[in-house]
């Protein structure tokens, strides 16, 4: 009955403790059927922690979850028979070549001989990884290993696929790959429960976003609610000398009477405005105080922005995202 | 911006993914009827064997220093120590069989830990399969490497003049008794590896264990001639009663006390570092 759940998965007051440390502390998600989801977090957040516990390869001290209807605690091997996990941990055999990754894989989830053969053929090809069938994964490029990572779990599809940080670390074409790819895996009617410490990614692949910090849930929402929640609008401006901008920050709240969110940039002002009369004015008493400007535009606050004003903390990530995107 | 993307293009220069064909891949991705225990097993045996084939030194690694030994000790000590080089061969050589295989019991443990350490078991352990067939396999392939080992030896130890009297039958005895001794040790190396985890903290404990085991035995000489303390020592050491077992098997003799030791011992080591180690894999 349960297994005709609308969502793939649910967690409710997942805790993991490691002595005193707290790394899960509560989470819970609600995660339906057919969608991209994002775990959006910095470092040490516990992203990796609950997808562990939601694969069966950690125990959770308390709360309970379910994973296409089943249990992760008491009906494990069903569980594992219907999701799939790639990415920072998970991974395949260096020693071995990725043909032999792959048939190895396909022979534990029962192919015969030649389907596994088979099998890995044609995940190889569609990786882009045909060239590099026969070579061992251990001389694999980055971007390579993360694709050849990701097609051993896919020897068998399962309804959930968990995706660990699939992208940290990679090239932004590579990146784009993995996304294609995420993709593909949703249009096939999967879910996928992705983990980033991108704001750009979570914004672009999922549905809905839970925002996780110090093992709890921050914030949950599509990527639009996340955006209103922390404001209607935002002016940005972009200086053309990171020593105007306390000054420029200064004179918007003074005169403007706005609040000026923080930002990760040093050339980037972000002032919450939604009337484009009172953007125009604040365009204007910044020339006037011969502060250069770059550029400047109105919309909404990005992903950014939002984790700033949630966690009220910086993330390594958020300059170099920042940086990226400009 | 460009820079980087035309730098990682040049890099890596390898095939567009193709939508079409990821989608067929994917959809084509259907689980197949669930595979038995032994077959899972069986699997992993066969991946042991493909580490054998692209990672041949870890057979080499252990083997080169007994070989080493038999050298030295033969040609040496072999003249003072049994009248002629070939004679304390014939002493010497069974002794190398059990202490090169014994060694090789530990990379069980270091294999483990390396695949834990690199994240090998998160994936085995997240498969819908029977959950101890990938210790079970590494057993499987790991007595095919023991008996590589042991086949090592032997040719050497030919080549150089050893020629037991209990023949082919003799020594296929002592080398069957070898194997299950050995599989029975590997199991406290897979105990030590689930639990230490570390493949360097892995490989230091069963140096600590194994030298002395294999060192202060009847391997290179008769005890007797040994302080009586080490005498204490070398009587009570499993190692010392498999090299008078196997020694007797070479010889065409049958040493009915050291083979039943040797056997309870195995059996022992077995009933409680299996279960343990069992123990140890399922918690989570
Ligand atoms: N096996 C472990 N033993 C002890 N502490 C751990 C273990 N795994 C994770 N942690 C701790 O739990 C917290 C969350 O880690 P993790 O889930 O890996 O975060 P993330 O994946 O978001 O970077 C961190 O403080 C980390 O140090
Ligand atoms: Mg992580």
């Amino acid at each position: 009955m349960s297994h005709q759940s609308e969502l793939a998965i649910e967690a409710d007051g997942l805790v993991k403790t490691f002595g005193d440390n707290r790394a899960v502390d509560g989470v819970s998600l609600a995660i339906p059927r057919g969608t991209v989801y994002g775990v959006l977090g910095p470092n040490g957040a516990g992203k990796t922690t609950t997808i562990r516990m939601l694969a069966t390869l950690l125990r959770p001290n308390g709360g309970f979850a379910k994973v296409g209807g089943f249990d992760v605690a008491t009906e494990a091997d069903k569980v594992r028979s219907v999701m799939t996990l790639a990415g920072q941990f998970a991974s395949v055999d260096e020693d071995l070549t990725g043909t032999e990754n792959l048939v190895l894989l396909a022979r534990l989830y029962g192919f015969s001989r030649k389907g596994s053969k088979d099998r890995s053929a044609q995940l190889l090809e569609a990786f882009g990884l045909t060239a590099a069938a026969d070579r061992q994964v251990k001389n694999y490029s980055g971007g390579m290993r993360r694709r050849i990572d990701i097609a051993a779990s896919l020897v068998v599809v399962p309804e959930i696929v968990f995706l660990d940080e699939p992208t940290t670390g990679l090239d932004p074409r590579s990146r784009n790959q993995v996304w294609d790819i995420v993709r593909a895996l949703v249009s096939d009617g999967a879910t996928v429960l992705l983990t980033t410490q991108y704001l750009e990614e979570a914004d672009q692949l999922a549905r809905r976003i839970a925002v996780i910090d110090t093992g709890k849930v921050l914030a949950e929402g599509t990527p639009g609610e996340l955006k209103a929640s922390v404001g209607t609008g935002v002016l940005h401006i972009r200086l053309a000398q990171q020593e105007q901008r306390v000054t420029a920050e200064h004179l918007l709240t003074s005169r403007l009477g706005v609040v000026v969110e923080p930002s990760s940039d040093p050339f980037q002002v972000a002032a919450r405005i939604s009337d484009p009369l009172l953007a125009n004015r604040g365009i204007s008493e910044l020339h006037e105080a011969n502060i250069e400007l770059v550029s400047f535009s109105m919309g909404q606050p990005t992903l950014d922005e939002v984790f700033l004003a949630l966690t009220g903390k910086d993330t390594e990530h958020s300059t170099a995202q920042s940086e990226a995107s400009s | 911006m460009t820079t980087t993307q035309a730098a990682a293009t040049a890099e890596d220069g390898i095939e567009e993914i193709s939508h079409d064909r990821l989608l067929a891949a994917l959809s084509a991705g259907a689980a197949p009827k669930r595979p038995g225990a032994i077959a899972n097993s069986f699997t992993y045996g066969w991946r042991s064997l493909l580490k054998i084939k692209h990672v041949p030194e870890q057979l080499f690694d252990v083997t080169a220093f007994p070989i080493l030994f038999t050298l030295l000790f033969t040609f040496l000590f072999g003249g003072a120590l049994a009248g002629s080089p070939t004679e304390y061969l014939q002493f010497l050589l069974p002794g190398i069989l059990v202490q090169t295989t014994v060694f090789i019991t530990m990379y069980t443990g270091l294999t483990l830990a390396t695949d834990i350490d690199k994240g090998m078991f998160d994936r085995f352990r997240s498969l819908p399969i029977w959950q101890p067939s990938p210790l079970v396999g590494a057993m499987l392939g790991d007595v095919v490497r023991f008996a590589l080992a042991c086949a090592m030896v032997l040719i050497v130890g030919v080549i150089l003049g050893f020629r037991p009297p209990g023949a082919v039958q003799g020594v296929l005895a002592g080398v069957v008794l070898i194997l299950i001794f050995c599989f029975a040790v590997a199991w406290i190396w897979i105990l030590i590896g689930l639990t230490v985890r570390s493949p360097n903290s892995v490989m230091a404990l069963s140096m600590i264990v194994l030298f002395p085991l294999t060192f202060a035995s009847n391997t290179f000489v008769d005890p007797a001639t040994m302080p009586s303390w080490l005498q204490a020592f070398v009587n009570i050491n499993p190692i010392t009663y498999l090299v008078s077992a196997v020694r007797a098997f070479c010889n065409g003799e049958f040493a009915t006390y050291d083979v039943t030791v040797v056997l309870i011992i195995s059996v022992a080591l077995v009933a409680i570092f299996g279960p343990l180690s069992m123990i140890r894999y399922r918690r989570r």
